[in-house]
């Protein structure tokens, strides 16, 4: 018996949310009296020994030129014949794209239960139980497992891991990539440097208080002195003054940052559903009476174009002194 | 070519979101409901390719008698009949596998789902969907563009986006994108008229085993009032985002 934990990794670098992944599995492997076992698909530049860190023992690396591009149906296929192998009796991954891709297939081809949009770790070992969003953000359930294996999605920024001593011995393994014909990557366009917005621990969101595409700037000043991820609300998305990617909300992204800031968005309950799992939310509007203001922690009433300079100005400030 | 739509019954994005007394149950007094937005997306892509290349297209819900005008209005936008699988959609490999078997019965080429539902999020039905049937999945799809039997796919990715080829047959798990927002098509007088008339099967549920059971329901808990910060004074709110929300 084991759990496995799917270590994804984007040309070959891991990020934050990879070793949240390895925690996740850690923890849930002492839940379930067990080990945690890493596996790492494609060329590594980054040592996978790290998982250690997070308590799993042991890393699976599979290589080979099919796994070179991820298809749903292939990745699914292969780690659930690596899951077999090492008898796992829970599987976990993150909510990335290509996680939420292939955890159907993994759960089909592992005869197993799939638990989605989990935030957080197991309620119950026996039956497996977990909490899970629901109504996009504004529900949970208890959702428990019938099948004697799992495969659980987790959503990003669910738990905070904490490292300790450790590192996992790595071992080489090898899977098919079972008989379903594969789709062909052509192109892939990543964009350099940018945060991803499911994992980034802070986001800077704008809406059409910005009045126009031209504006955001101070935006992306802010979210750069924050670290912090861009977002945009649903009708910048519509109106094309902005990426669809960084649209959040009921029917774009939901994410769970540590902190929102939200620059100029009335708070539309379709918008609130997508961002209220934000630990901290900041608003910013020149509306005393916008919704949003109900569902914030922190309020300033005043013009953005005003505001948020200040605001980075005094980031800025706060930075050097710390 | 023959297009199979998945339609999800959800209620509508603007829906209180409110629970039975023993939290045991979502409680649908009031609510409205709606074709789910992530499907609208597929529902308005099939009709381009009816419209360009002769699809036809077939919406398919599993669901009970009060979803039948859902599907009249996927029927009014341009579907050309309408499957209703008579079983309560809770777990999701006991959908996938009732629509799986209707697919296998009838024969598609192209299956145009929602990447996710709005009421349970799971975005697990295409994907079991495709694996059953062994065919390519392409989750998270904001483009098709192609004709006869290959197909060009953009897909969401973290941080960016993939561009892929694939040959029918494969699944969509569809979003925004597919098409555009202001692209989507809603139902016009003819068309209201026209779904009338157009056929809905219902179909008795194939036995399978649930692999999931839903325990209690939750609301998240109320957020304390909002902390109002002076715009002339934005230290305040660094100093608070540090010391009390550790947010810096």
């Amino acid at each position: 018996m084991s759990v496995l934990v799917y270590l994804e990794a984007w040309e070959g670098k891991f990020k934050k949310n990879t070793w949240e992944s390895a925690f996740y599995a850690a923890k849930t492997a002492e839940m379930l009296g067990t080990e945690a076992i890493g596996l790492c698909i494609g060329e590594l530049e980054d040592d996978p020994s790290e998982a250690g860190q997070y308590g799993v023992s042991k890393v699976l690396h599979l290589k080979g030129e099919a796994f070179t591009n991820f298809d749903a149906n292939a990745y699914g296929s292969a780690i659930a014949e690596i899951g077999a192998t090492n008898e796992a009796t829970a599987i976990i991954i993150s909510g990335t794209f290509n996680g939420k891709a292939l955890a159907p297939a993994l759960s089909i081809k592992s005869e197993a239960a799939l638990l989605s949009n989990v935030v957080a770790l197991p309620e119950s070992a026996s039956p497996i139980s977990v909490k899970r969003g629901v109504y996009s953000g504004k529900g949970f359930n208890i959702l428990s497992s019938n099948a004697s294996k799992q495969v659980i999605v987790f959503v990003p920024n669910s738990l905070a891991p904490e490292a300790t001593e450790g590192a996992a011995i790595l071992e080489e393994t090898s899977a098919g990539t079972g008989e379903i014909p594969m789709v062909n990557i052509l192109e892939v366009d990543r964009v350099k440097g940018k945060i991803p917005l499911p994992e980034a621990d802070r986001v800077v969101s704008a809406g059409r208080g910005m009045k126009g595409p031209e504006n955001w700037g101070m935006i992306e000043e802010l979210a750069d002195v924050l670290d912090a991820g861009t977002a945009c609300s649903k009708p910048v998305s519509d109106m094309d003054w902005r990426p669809h990617s960084e649209h959040v909300g009921q029917t774009g992204i939901a994410i769970k940052p540590n902190l929102y800031i939200a620059i100029g968005i009335s708070g539309a309950i379709q918008h609130l559903a997508g961002v209220s799992a934000s630990k901290t939310i900041v608003v910013v509007n020149k509306d005393p009476e916008a919704p949003f203001f109900k569902a914030a922690d922190y309020g300033i009433v005043g013009d953005a174009f005003d505001v948020v300079p200040k605001l980075t100005e005094e980031i800025k400030k706060f930075k050097a002194a710390n | 070519m023959k297009v199979l739509v998945c339609i999800s019954h959800v209620p509508d994005t603007t829906s209180k979101i409110n629970f039975t007394a023993d939290n045991s149950a979502f409680d649908k007094t009031g609510v409205q409901y709606v074709i789910n937005p992530y499907d609208e997306f597929g529902l308005t892509r099939a009709v381009w390719l009816k419209e360009k290349q002769g699809a036809s297209i077939t919406v398919l819900n599993v669901g009970g008698k009060e979803t039948e005008p859902t599907l009249r209005k996927a029927l009014a936008i341009g579907a050309d009949n309408a499957i209703r699988i008579d079983a309560d959609p809770t777990d999701a490999y006991f959908v996938a596998k009732q629509i799986a078997t209707v697919v296998q019965e009838m024969g598609f080429d192209l299956i145009i789902a929602g990447r996710e539902s709005i009421d349970y999020n799971g975005g697990q039905v295409p994907g079991m969907l495709a694996n059953l049937l062994g065919w390519s999945f392409v989750n998270a799809c904001v483009g098709m563009e192609g004709e006869g039997n290959d197909y060009q796919l953009f897909r969401e990715i973290d941080g960016g986006k993939e561009k892929l080829s694939a040959s029918l047959p494969f699944v969509v798990g569809g979003q925004k994108g597919l098409v555009e927002e202001k692209d989507l098509r809603i139902p016009n007088m003819r068309g209201i008229m026209q779904a009338r008339s157009k056929p809905l099967e219902v179909k008795a549920p194939v036995e399978t085993e649930n692999l999931t059971t839903a325990g209690s329901y939750s609301k998240p808990a109320p957020k304390s009032a909002v902390t109002m910060v002076d715009a002339e004074n934005i230290s305040d709110l660094v100093r608070m985002l540090h010391e009390d929300a550790k947010a810096l």
